[in-house]
């Protein structure tokens, strides 16, 4: 596969270790993939293969140890914690289980995805303005009614979907969600995975999405297959 | 308050929405920082008391150089001055005038079941202009023997006795198989060592106390001439007096000293010193352990953040919103309840303990110091907010 640095996500010659000395264990081996802009990418594999790990490494949260891992067109491999810090805001997050601000109102948990951009400084922009895009952004997911209430009041699906918006709001270049249906019930969950692939294709997000939900493979425009660490499969859904 | 926090900051108020969201939680936390507050309040209260109640046996004089023996570390503690220094200290020219100062203890039955310890203090009825100005008049009432003017601010004593004291209606009582004679009042106040005071001439003093001698006061008290520097003359004093056996410094240092002396070598200062400190701990600790512990229970939010971007200074700005929201909001009711103890020690003890502007104004700072201080520790914990162990 030819390495191509200027695609959303290269991969080439990626591998990955965790613990040291005798403990030491390899976790990814030799990856190579490249990930195209506005698609909606799979990654599935059994429990241990490596597929969280690959997901933190494209999100910046872990350093590459060996190969090549282009984002956005900036090099990880031995980027600086400020250069990832600064390719981070670019990313947006869907957890597993949602990690919502317990202490913020859906429409706060929001604005936090865009007061990201504005992180150490005095407001530059207008705050009137964010909080309208953020209530715009919740309504889309269908929370008009639930704008304003704390995480604890709101069920699964719909704290799942405030973490959509807070992902989306800034309408980030690539979208990392990690098993995002996992603790919601299957309409549910498909509805979340569907508005995530409408929202993020009207605003040409990649999204990257670890999942072991079949259902959602229907919507994938590609799959990626881990095993053991290894790259085993990639496919593009009939 | 979550807007003006906003508008404030430039930002979602995190740290005051995270603070409000358990109610429980910041009331306790409010109330540690507040009990915090008081801690140091009463010590500093306790430690303003002492070193007013020191002053204010010098507040009695009006003098610009005080001579005392070499071991006197206070108004009240070490030897003797022989008189005939006196002497010799008004043949320095710049020395204009100068008192012999008796001080002693005595008791006085100030209610049938209560003795009140005074601290008697004698001076020549000549020596009129060494008395504070305001003191003066009653002062003259003095010329007759064993008369005496008392501390209406004697602890035990009542309003209602102290005003029916007159040259007229004198109160009569003995002391040393005496009949002193109470002809008037001043108002000095009780301290941690006397429970009031007692002004008498020096000669009355002496005749309370036959043991004691004419030619050996416990002070010299003197004034410069008009125009002299103190400075000058107490260098004058210098040459001609044994520095060996004697203390010569101005009025002004020698209150300076005893100060000093009552806080940082009597055990009592030393323990309100201690005290105080002890109350800046357990402030630190209480907030620490208030952040501490939000920053624990907020670590997979902050490791959120973290993923998302938000960078240390973002954090740090989170922690440190806390503690000073803890600072501000727990210094005011320990304020409050400060105000109360003082007002109830004050009461109860006759010491002059008060909440000053410039108290308040060190212990907010200070309290803002220690927060500030607690979430700097605080903010180590962050460190384990890692935005990988989210997956």
């Amino acid at each position: 596969m030819t390495y191509t640095p200027h695609a959303p996500i290269s991969v080439s010659g990626l591998s990955h270790w965790f613990g040291e000395g005798e403990a030491r264990k390899q976790a990814i081996f030799d990856v190579n993939f490249e990930i195209e802009k506005g698609s909606l990418t799979v990654l599935m594999g059994p429990s241990g293969s490596g597929k969280t790990t690959l997901l933190t490494l494209m999100g910046c949260l872990r350093d590459v140890q060996k190969g090549q891992l282009s984002l956005l067109g900036h090099e990880l491999h031995g980027a600086d914690e400020t250069m990832k810090i600064m390719l981070r805001r670019r990313l947006g997050f869907i957890f597993q289980a949602h990690n919502l601000h317990e202490s913020l109102t859906a429409t706060q948990n929001v604005l936090m995805g865009l007061q990201v951009h504005q992180s150490g400084v005095k407001a530059t922009v207008d705050a009137a303005q964010q909080e309208k895009a953020a209530r715009h952004m919740l309504s889309l997911l269908g929370l008009e009614d639930r704008l304003d209430y704390l995480p604890a009041h709101l069920s699964g699906g719909q704290k799942q979907r405030v973490a959509i918006a807070r992902a989306l709001v800034s309408s980030p270049d690539i979208v990392f969600a990690d098993e995002p249906t996992a603790a919601l019930d299957k309409d549910t969950g498909l509805t979340v995975v569907e508005l995530l692939k409408e929202l993020g294709g009207k605003r040409g997000i990649t999204t990257v999405m670890v999942t072991h939900d079949n259902r959602i493979l229907q919507l994938a425009d590609r799959i990626l297959t881990m095993d053991e660490g290894h790259l085993v499969e990639e496919a593009v859904p009939a | 308050m979550t807007r003006f926090l906003t508008w404030l900051l430039g930002r979602l108020p995190i740290g005051w929405l995270q603070l409000t969201h358990n109610k429980g939680r910041f009331a306790a936390a409010l109330a540690g920082v507040a009990f915090a507050n008081v801690l140091v309040f009463v010590q500093l209260g306790m430690m303003g008391a002492l070193t007013g109640s020191t002053l204010q046996p010098y507040e009695l004089f009006e003098a610009d150089i005080l001579i005392s023996a070499s071991d006197a570390k206070s108004l009240t503690e070490g030897g003797n001055v022989a008189r005939v220094h006196m002497l010799q200290a008004l043949t320095v020219p710049e020395v204009a005038s100068a008192a012999p100062v008796y001080i002693t203890k005595v008791d006085w039955r100030v209610q049938e079941d209560q003795i009140a310890g005074l601290q008697l203090v004698g001076l020549p009825i000549e020596a009129i202009d060494f008395m504070a100005p305001v003191l003066r008049p009653q002062f003259l009432q003095l010329a007759l023997p064993d008369t005496a003017l008392v501390d209406r601010k004697t602890r035990g004593g009542t309003e209602e006795f102290f005003n029916s004291l007159s040259p007229e209606t004198p109160a009569i009582f003995e002391m040393n198989n005496r009949q002193i004679k109470l002809v008037g009042t001043l108002q000095i106040g009780a301290g941690f060592s006397a429970d009031g005071n007692l002004v008498m001439s020096d000669q009355s003093v002496l005749r309370l106390s036959p043991s004691r001698s004419s030619g050996a006061p416990d002070h010299i008290l003197l004034k410069v001439q008009p125009g002299a520097s103190i400075e000058r003359a107490v260098e004058l004093l210098k040459q001609v007096l044994p520095t060996d056996t004697l203390k010569i410094r101005s009025f002004a240092k020698a209150a300076a000293d005893e100060q000093a002396y009552q806080t940082s070598e009597k055990p009592v200062g030393i323990i309100f010193g201690f005290g105080t400190i002890i109350g800046v701990l357990v402030g630190i600790v209480i907030v620490y352990q208030v952040l501490s512990t939000d920053v624990a229970d907020h670590l997979k939010e902050y490791a959120t953040f973290k993923a998302m971007g938000f960078s240390q200074g973002f954090f740090l700005g989170i922690i440190f919103e806390e503690a000073m929201i803890l600072a501000v909001l727990g210094f005011f009711p320990g304020a409050l309840a400060a105000t109360g103890i003082y007002k109830m020690l004050a009461l109860k003890s006759g010491l002059p303990v008060g909440l000053t502007l410039a108290r308040a104004l060190i212990v907010f700072v200070g309290t803002l110091a220690a927060c500030a201080l607690s979430g700097t520790i605080a903010t180590r914990r962050l460190a384990h907010a890692d935005p990988a162990d989210l997956f």
